[in-house]
């Protein structure tokens, strides 16, 4: 109750001071010597009322005190005090919060890291940043408080959604909105730099920083999702082509783009207008995400509530944005005349353009996938939804190129290059030929296809690798993304080729038999726990080589609310996971049973990993640098 | 006649403009080969002719309709005026229940029958996917 009043009013005041900040700011432009100091100040206290408001939700949840709503709505007394505090951002009031925490948090570490930044362009940054905070802040105020109250007040609350219930989900939003709204002050400075005709080579190297922050976070936040989607909801697979996945990929590749544009302005102070557009382009993506999957539009976890006033709010904000981006690009922007005239064929930067190419290639075909069904509804009212073949139909062709690309794209050198003395470059592809061939050739479907992507993929990761080992180039950062890179391409294609699945219904007691694998269902179990009741499969798995293995698959009642889930039971080892998942069907005793066994899972999340890392090895080496 | 650099820029924008339009003229093609049209019991009831796509049927589970044996499950769907019978083999998931909203992909044998290749998951108690909730409204 008191921790409600002293959120909401908080939040009032991050809001005032939001609009203050906006009015110094463009009262005193010209003023700015004067305003460096107070600025920083009031961004401070902004930052300081949605920290206070944020603990007071946060406060509300660990207490119970379901005479708030939001508490009410997603929380319950038997909850672990783990789940009670992820439940914060675990819900659409809660997780807006969590966002703008995010953004105040991310303006002032800005102020504090620019420093050397001209200060007109620091102030025109925060004054963008400003904007948006305040149209987060007027919608949680207006649409979505956190800290409404109920009366009179219920003895117990309705309980956390169970499959949210998890420890990789309870990181994936904080993460993943790092990541989102890093993109923010991207997109904020861009237009700053634009308005100022600044942008040039230090202007590139000072936000390649944010590009690299915002880009890992997102590549992790992705990553956390994806293993949660692996293990909870028991489909065995790590990427569906789901809507939500997809706007979380769409900003992931406008992300990577800009990534490696920022590069080349950095050393070549060419694409300037392309980087911008990327800039907005990113930003907007992230902002969209939150739009489709808080309108109630997608079917999926994440539509928290149908309220289409919320949509609407986020449509109407993101078209404003986006006029207002367009604005300063079209009247500010300069654009310098020479830009073509030095490039040639063969150099780093005409392999990064033409990737670049692919990437938004990539990324129209994610947005038509994802957006046609809801325009179609829209225009027709006709539902229709677009599958997994789609994607792999369009994507998967153009990986072949892209590989190759990413492969030899780095050995070339600024300006003109060319390939003499590559001998090893030839070598390395007949080897990858070689062994992708024998790997592929006891398969009958799609031989050709696979041979040539596994090739590529395999002719990628070997020259990544002898560079590491060699260090020709100094670009360790790089070289250690592009091989998780493929290493990522070469799991997922293993993974998918050599993947085997059983699925049967059986009752206690009964076997499974299939060519080389044998199901024994010995038994169940029965345990109570705190906030579910579980029934836990004892399931013994014989393969054709005689080998026994004991699984424990586990079907979770939770109370409140009433929801089973399966809880997989997964053995992962380096070569292959084994995947088990049962269902109970209602009023039946049959047991529907799912057995996987996917080759080189682990290796598709470490892949990540590695491809985070490169970008953290890059973003360590700048500061170390200076 | 005219400059290196306007044959060169000529060039650039000719074979932008081919790849843009082969990829837009993919994408589509793609997309109406791989769109899955959603129908309730009572539209596929009014078909004419049984289409051999892939498509996704909506609605409610009916009451004590769910049979399962080792092989498949078998249960009805329903939007309160038209069923159809699901026969089903894959795995079920968790909130696949009687009286609950369910979608379900697959092939049509008639207009009574559908192959099931794929029983899609909901993630909430409370939650019903739209296209059901709508074909449920309409009757």
């Amino acid at each position: 109750m008191l921790y409600s009043v002293i959120g909401y009013y908080s939040l009032i005041l991050g809001l005032c001071f939001g609009l203050i900040i906006i009015y110094f700011s463009v009262k005193n432009f010209q003023n700015y010597q004067l305003l460096d100091n107070k600025i920083l100040s009031f961004t401070f206290l902004q930052f300081f009322f949605v920290v206070i408001s944020f603990l007071c939700l946060i406060l509300s949840f660990v207490l119970s005190d379901f005479s708030n709503e939001t508490v009410f709505n997603n929380s319950h007394t038997t909850k672990p005090l783990f789940y009670k505090i992820a439940g914060t951002w675990g819900n659409h009031e809660g997780s807006l919060l969590l966002w703008l925490f995010v953004l105040t948090l991310f303006i002032l570490i800005f102020l504090l890291r620019s420093k050397k930044q001209p200060t007109k362009y620091k102030i025109l940054t925060l004054v963008f940043q400003q904007m948006i905070i305040i149209g987060f802040f007027v919608f949680l105020i207006k649409t979505s408080n956190p800290f409404n109250f109920l009366y009179p007040t219920p003895e117990e609350g309705l309980g956390l959604n169970p499959i949210l219930q998890d420890p990789a989900l309870a990181i994936h939003p904080p993460i993943l909105y790092l990541g989102y709204v890093g993109t923010s002050i991207i997109f904020s400075s861009a237009l700053a730099a634009t308005s100022l005709n600044i942008i040039n080579k230090s202007w590139a190297s000072h936000i390649k920083k944010w590009v690299l922050i915002s880009w890992i976070f997102l590549t992790l936040g992705i990553l956390l999702g994806s293993i949660w989607a692996y293990y909870e909801l028991g489909w065995g697979g790590f990427w569906f082509w789901d809507p939500v996945e997809n706007v979380s990929l769409m900003p992931w590749l406008a992300l990577t783009t800009l990534l490696h544009c920022i590069l080349v302005l950095e050393k070549k102070l060419i694409l300037t207008s392309w980087v911008i557009i990327l800039s907005i382009a990113t930003f907007t993506l992230s902002m969209c995400g939150t739009f489709l999957v808080r309108s109630g539009i997608l079917n999926s976890v994440h539509t928290f509530a149908n309220d289409p006033e919320r949509g609407l709010f986020i449509l109407i904000f993101l078209f404003c944005l986006i006029f207002l981006s367009l604005l300063i690009f079209f009247f500010f922007h300069k654009n310098n005349k020479n830009n073509f005239t030095s490039l040639f064929w063969l150099s780093k930067e005409t392999s990064i353009i033409v990737n670049n190419w692919f990437m938004m290639y990539f990324l129209s075909v994610v947005l038509i996938g994802t957006v046609y069904p809801i325009f179609l509804d829209v225009l027709s009212s006709q539902k229709i939804s677009v599958g997994p073949p789609f994607y792999h139909k369009l994507i998967i062709p153009f990986l072949i190129p892209f590989l190759l690309m990413m492969a030899v794209g780095p050995k070339l050198k600024w300006i003109k290059s060319n390939l003499k003395d590559k001998f090893y470059l030839i070598i390395l592809l007949a080897i990858s030929i070689l062994l992708s061939f024998l790997i592929v050739k006891n398969f009958d479907t799609k031989f050709l296809l696979n041979t040539i992507l596994i090739s590529s993929s395999m002719y990628l990761f070997f020259i990544t690798l002898r560079d590491f080992f060699i260090k020709i180039h100094n670009n360790i950062s790089q070289n250690i993304a592009h091989f998780g890179f493929s290493l990522l391409i070469l799991s997922i294609l293993f993974n998918n080729l050599f993947s085997t699945e059983i699925i049967a219904n059986l009752k206690v007691g009964e076997t499974f038999q299939s060519e080389n694998t044998k199901i024994v269902f010995e038994s169940i179990n029965q345990e109570k726990e705190k906030n579910y009741q579980s029934i836990i499969g004892n399931f013994s798995i014989h393969n054709s080589k005689g080998k026994i293995e004991n699984m424990l698959p586990e079907l979770r009642i939770y109370n409140q609310p009433n929801i089973v889930t399966s809880e997989a039971d997964i053995k992962t080892t380096l070569m292959s996971d084994k995947f088990i998942v049962i269902n109970l069907v209602q009023n039946q005793d049959y047991f529907n049973i799912r057995y996987q066994v996917k080759p080189f899972m682990i290796w598709i999340w470490l892949s990540v990993v590695l491809i985070s890392f490169g970008g953290l090895m890059s973003f360590i080496k700048k500061e170390h640098e200076k | 006649m005219y400059g290196r650099k306007v044959k060169l820029r000529f060039l650039f924008v000719v074979i932008i403009l081919i790849t843009l339009i082969l990829s837009v003229f993919l994408v589509l093609k793609s997309l109406e080969e791989n769109v899955i049209y959603f129908q309730s019991p009572s539209e596929i009831n009014a078909l004419t002719e049984i289409d051999k796509k892939k498509i996704r049927v909506g609605g409610m589970v009916k009451k004590n309709s769910i049979s399962i044996n080792a092989k498949e499950i078998k249960f009805i769907i329903t939007d309160f005026k038209n069923e159809i019978n699901v026969i089903y083999t894959g795995a079920v998931p968790n909130l696949f229940e009687e009286e609950k909203g369910v979608v379900a992909e697959g092939f049509l044998k008639d207009r009574n029958f559908f192959f099931a290749t794929k029983i899609l998951a909901k993630h909430d108690e409370n939650y019903m996917p739209p296209e059901v909730k709508k074909a449920i409204e309409e009757n």
